[in-house]
């Protein structure tokens, strides 16, 4: 080969990796960096705070409308991540294992709601929720999650448990044990890290989510923090939200640096299984 | 499936016990399903049926006494009106060169990510925080960075006291990067393991032949990973049309920067008009499966395989 191209191919190699992380970094640094802005430097409109401050963070753990927001978020999250990957669990033991009429639909169901713009059902689960009770509850955004969470959840565990091996599950049952007890006792060591893996993505879309977060609360009861973050109008009116707003930002965002350090690969291999397999 | 289906090939005597077992496995597969799939249908098929009735009346929540039939006619106000054309295409523009940009970013991302030996796991993990970062926060950081005050932007590119989010271009500029910063992660990792499919015979065999990088990338790579790549294209074109909160969180709509998702949102929500509201969710959901029926039908990307099933 010609020299050149190995040289470039080489500077490359070196320069591609640079970049991708300076590309990631720059938007966390600057926000962390506003976050340490004191209120005269706020506007300075420099890069690194002069003076950092952890005044901003005082200030959000100070402010009710963000503390009951993060326990909304955590609880609602979890609670909807746990009841996700139950039911997703259930139904890909199914769809991987079981013969019966159905599974096709089941699957195209789920791909179908995986498509849906959550935002068309806005409307009419306002109005249904406010007659049912359900407006600004806790049970109000877990039901939506749980119903946009299963479809990935169940696509993703179904392609793990394809690949467990079966035989074990079949030794078991030639040893006398039902379906059931061969699910609980031999698959579900198996599957753990593919339900692990279901229970991050679970989790990041319960964290993240914003339109019902806006949509089917009002108050402190039920607001989660994506939502809280865009009424957040400062401590006074007389104060600018950004370096508050900043702060809490950083706070939330210090859970998903957390969680993706720890299981980055468990992350990748829960979004590209069952994406690209031939 | 092989274990399910083997046990049907023994003899006449014993066929009672197995119609008894196919049974109750069937029993099984929908006790199991059940759950999960009426909370699917239960929260997505009763309210979009619901929007779409809700579509038919002229109805607003602070004034539920003056409810009325009107038939197809909120559809026909939605679709004469300038403000819904104009927010389509703003969406479209979002949609085209966010997806556009990040196949191409991807890719390069990808690619560094497969050759790339010594600090895999720090690469990879700092590509995926912009994925599991909270979009709203995404913006705010975007906001912040590009906004008249607190911003750094000008400031560092001597661009004096621009107006970022006061013109239409540039404003969508700034959505359109938040975009592609956020969710570039999603789209190089789909890539990423296309890439690991293509064989690596061919590739050898290729440059064993003489072929440059170009032509090993445009004639052997990328056709080899086109099903990753169109995949990819379906979830991600989906995704961006839906784009609603960065654009609530930068510019609130502001300057022809709506969209037709912040356009339902702010018919049904903020205006509480949901009749009109429901028209315009009902359009949102059709164009949506029109681009997915164009994706699925028209470049034939078979889902069913490209998802692991087969």
């Amino acid at each position: 080969m010609a020299g050149p191209e190995r040289a470039a191919g080489r500077i490359g190699r070196a320069v591609g990796p640079v970049l991708i992380v300076v590309w990631t970094a720059v938007p966390l640094l600057w926000l962390l960096s506003l976050s340490l802005k004191g209120g005269d430097h706020i506007n300075d409109g420099r890069f690194w705070p002069a003076a950092p401050t952890l005044h901003n963070y005082r200030t959000v753990f100070r402010t009710d409308l963000f503390t009951s927001a993060l326990r909304n978020s955590i609880g609602i999250s979890l609670i909807a991540t746990a009841l996700s990957v139950t039911l997703a669990t259930l139904a890909a033991y199914a769809i991987a294992r079981l013969d019966f009429p159905g599974k096709k639909l089941i699957l195209s169901v789920a791909l179908a709601i995986a498509m849906f713009p959550t935002i068309s059902l806005v409307g009419p689960l306002f109005d249904i929720w406010r007659s049912v009770g359900l407006y600004d509850t806790w049970p109000g955004l877990v039901i939506p999650y749980l119903s946009f969470t299963l479809p990935l959840s169940i696509w993703t565990l179904a392609a793990f448990f394809r690949e467990i091996p079966w035989e074990m599950e079949q030794a078991a049952q030639v040893d006398g044990a039902t379906p059931w007890q061969a699910f609980r006792k031999v698959i579900v060591p198996l599957a753990a890290p593919g339900v692990f893996t279901a229970a991050i993505l679970t989790f990041f879309f319960a964290w993240n989510d914003f339109v019902f977060g806006i949509s089917l609360t009002s108050t402190g009861r039920a607001r989660t923090v994506p939502a809280a973050l865009a009424f957040f109008t400062g401590a006074s009116q007389f104060e600018q939200p950004t370096a508050a707003i900043a702060a809490a930002a950083v706070v939330v965002t210090i859970p998903v640096v957390a969680i993706v350090l720890v299981f980055q690969r468990r992350i990748v291999a829960g979004l590209t299984s069952g994406a690209v397999k031939g | 499936m092989t274990t399910a289906t083997a046990p049907r090939a023994t003899s006449a005597p014993a066929r009672v016990g197995v119609g008894e077992r196919a049974l109750a496995e069937r029993r099984l597969g929908w006790m199991l399903c059940g759950p999960a799939l009426a909370v699917m249908v239960g929260v997505t098929a009763y309210p979009l049926a619901r929007a779409v009735w809700l579509s038919l009346y002229s109805y607003r929540i602070t004034d539920p006494a003056g409810r009325h039939f009107v038939g197809l006619r909120n559809y026909g106000v939605v679709l004469t009106d300038h403000l819904w054309w104009s927010d389509v295409l703003t969406t479209v523009v979002i949609t085209v060169v966010t997806v556009a940009v990040e196949l191409v970013v991807g890719f390069a991302f990808a690619s560094v990510m497969q050759r790339t030996l010594v600090g895999r796991r720090f690469i990879r993990t700092s590509i995926l925080v912009p994925y599991g970062i909270i979009t709203v926060v995404s913006a705010f950081a975007w906001r912040y960075a590009f906004a008249l005050d607190t911003g750094f932007v000008n400031h560092v590119f001597g661009l004096g006291h621009f107006a970022w989010f006061g013109h239409r271009g540039s404003a969508l500029f700034v959505i359109i990067l938040a975009e592609i910063w956020k969710t570039t992660p999603f789209m190089s990792l789909l890539l990423l393991a296309g890439l690991a499919q293509v064989p690596r015979e061919l590739l050898e065999a290729a440059e064993v032949d003489g072929a440059t990088k170009a032509q090993r990338l445009f004639r052997v790579t990328l056709p080899n990973m086109r099903a990753a790549i169109m995949v990819a294209l379906l979830f991600r074109t989906l995704d961006a049309y839906r784009i609603f909160d960065t654009v609530f969180v930068t510019t609130n709509g502001a300057n022809g920067t709506e969209t037709v998702s912040f356009l339902a949102y702010r018919q049904t929500i903020t205006r509480t008009a949901l009749g009109l509201g429901s028209a315009v969710s009902v359009l949102l959901f059709a164009s949506v499966v029109l681009i997915a029926v164009v994706f699925v039908k028209g470049f034939g990307v078979d889902l069913a395989r490209a998802r692991g099933e087969r």
